[in-house]
């Protein structure tokens, strides 16, 4: 499939999700561009983390389509590795390799996925440890590690595969409130660097700040999505009004 | 040394306290073939025995039902019999259909001989144990775990090889521990097919000498020896693999 970064990057059409009897997507459409910044908000249980699961193929769809640069994720062929590469995602308790330490987990994935030398991977790394302000942790195992800093380290590992798209799954839900700002400040950085960015999140003024496009969801599908200033300020749909109303 | 081994014999004239494999050459010489021959077996039947548990556990994941039916069939018949039966199943019934080869002396032997079939039964044996015990250190590991894995584009193989297993095994420790000392003391089987262990020497000592008391002192005395070493390195392993602030 031919696809140039005019396309969008992540297109999303028509998704269909369910887990046995329980309908998570009842029909999802969203397209991302090159570079776009994109928040997907909406109360508990309204289908958010699935859907960016599904993205990366940690969770099939039923029905849809989903293109990864015009690569068809909903495929019972999908080469995954190259949909992997692709695509990096964090999440919301890390999952950082614990019997490696912080180095090791951002150069594992390079070496053994990638095929890529030792020496080059190491000095990537050591860029990417600097980069998420973590420089002199790099010997340190993620159990001595704060959540904060552990996230960054999530954060630095998914940077090192090269990815085109990033998606973050509640990455700060799971972190003490001082060490919230410094995830969010790293994940900023990088949707400045013009990083594709896909984050599911409750940090409402983050959202505010750094997304160029905002979905609200709800029970499995989209309710009303619009720029920051347009979805924040002039909400028309009652369940989004409730909902900013109650965590606003 | 000739004068320590001489203080037995005296010790034997004075007190009637019999230790003919401390004074006497030819029953030092068979009582320390034994004692070598039990390490030799054991450290093979250990080592085949965790690989078989370290593949076995891979291939019960295996998206292949047929797979995961031979490697539980194989658990249950292996566990679920006497090692003892299973060894002479081994020798005599398995034994007598392969074909035998000239010894060079215009006679004819088994292929394979006493100590190959133990270390082969006792491999089995104890593997059937080992598959168990690394599936329960591989349920261990959070899925999540694996699933960041997966999102940074790991195979299958990979996320056992180098995340799955590593954590497994330094939960399954204490149990493989465990079982892998059960394995020393049944090497002592292996006297049942007349391999020259410790346990079928000790019984050519006695038969020869009439001091089964001694001999039954010395061997309890000699295992327990063997076995505490076993253990001893088995815990400083342990030890050693512990991860800073991973556990508890």
């Amino acid at each position: 499939m031919n696809w140039d970064d005019s396309m969008p990057m992540v297109s999303i059409k028509d998704v269909h999700k369910a887990f046995g009897d329980l309908e998570v997507l009842k029909g999802v459409s969203m397209d991302i561009k090159k570079g776009e910044v994109v928040c997907i908000i909406g109360p508990s249980g309204s289908g958010k983390s699935t859907l960016i699961r599904c993205i990366n193929a940690l969770n099939d769809i039923q029905q849809g389509s989903i293109l990864v640069e015009g690569q068809e994720v909903n495929d019972p062929h999908l080469n995954k590795l190259e949909l992997r590469k692709k695509v990096g995602m964090v999440f919301q308790q890390y999952n950082l390799f614990p019997h490696k330490t912080a180095l090791e987990n951002v150069m594992m994935a390079p070496i053994r996925v990638l095929k890529q030398s030792k020496a080059e991977v190491e000095k990537t790394a050591r860029a990417l440890i600097k980069k998420v302000r973590l420089d002199g942790k790099e010997d340190s195992y993620p159990g001595e590690l704060s959540g904060g800093q552990q996230q960054r380290v999530a954060i630095a590992r998914s940077l090192a595969m090269n990815p085109d798209v990033m998606l973050f799954d509640e990455v700060t839900a799971a972190l003490d409130p001082e060490t919230v700002g410094e995830v969010l400040l790293t994940i900023k950085d990088l949707a400045e660097e013009g990083m594709t960015c896909i984050l599911v999140t409750h940090e409402m003024n983050f959202a505010r700040e750094v997304a160029d496009h905002i979905y609200f969801t709800d029970r499995g599908v989209i309710v009303e999505h619009g720029s920051p200033t347009t979805f924040f300020d002039e909400a028309k749909d009652p369940r989004t009004k409730e909902f900013l109303s109650q965590i606003l | 040394m000739e004068s320590f081994f001489d203080w037995f014999r005296i010790l034997y004239d004075n007190t009637g306290i019999n230790l003919p494999f401390l004074y006497d050459s030819y029953d030092r010489a068979r009582m320390w073939n034994g004692f070598l021959m039990t390490i030799k077996l054991s450290v093979v039947a250990l080592f085949f025995s965790v690989i078989i548990g370290i593949i076995g556990a891979w291939l019960q994941n295996s998206p292949l039902k047929w797979t995961r039916r031979i490697v539980n069939g194989y658990i249950q018949i292996f566990r679920n019999t006497p090692p003892l039966v299973q060894l002479y199943f081994f020798y005599f019934a398995i034994g007598a259909l392969l074909p035998k080869v000239s010894n060079g002396y215009g006679g004819e032997v088994p292929i394979l001989g006493g100590f190959a079939w133990a270390a082969i039964s006792l491999s089995f044996f104890a593997g059937a144990f080992n598959v168990e015990i690394f599936r329960s250190g591989m349920e261990a590991v959070p899925k999540s775990m694996t699933e960041a894995a997966e999102a940074l584009g790991f195979s299958r193989l990979q996320i056992y090889k180098d995340i799955t297993l590593p954590l497994a095994f330094r939960v399954v420790l204490p149990a493989l521990n465990n079982n892998l000392v059960n394995l020393v003391k049944t090497t002592t089987l292996a006297y049942a097919i007349a391999v020259p262990e410790m346990l079928y020497e000790s019984n050519q000592i006695w038969s020869d000498n009439v001091n089964v008391t001694e001999m039954m002192i010395f061997l309890l005395l000699a295992y327990f020896f063997l076995v505490g070493v076993l253990v001893w390195g088995m815990n400083r392993w342990e030890r050693s693999l512990k991860i800073p602030g991973f556990g508890t």
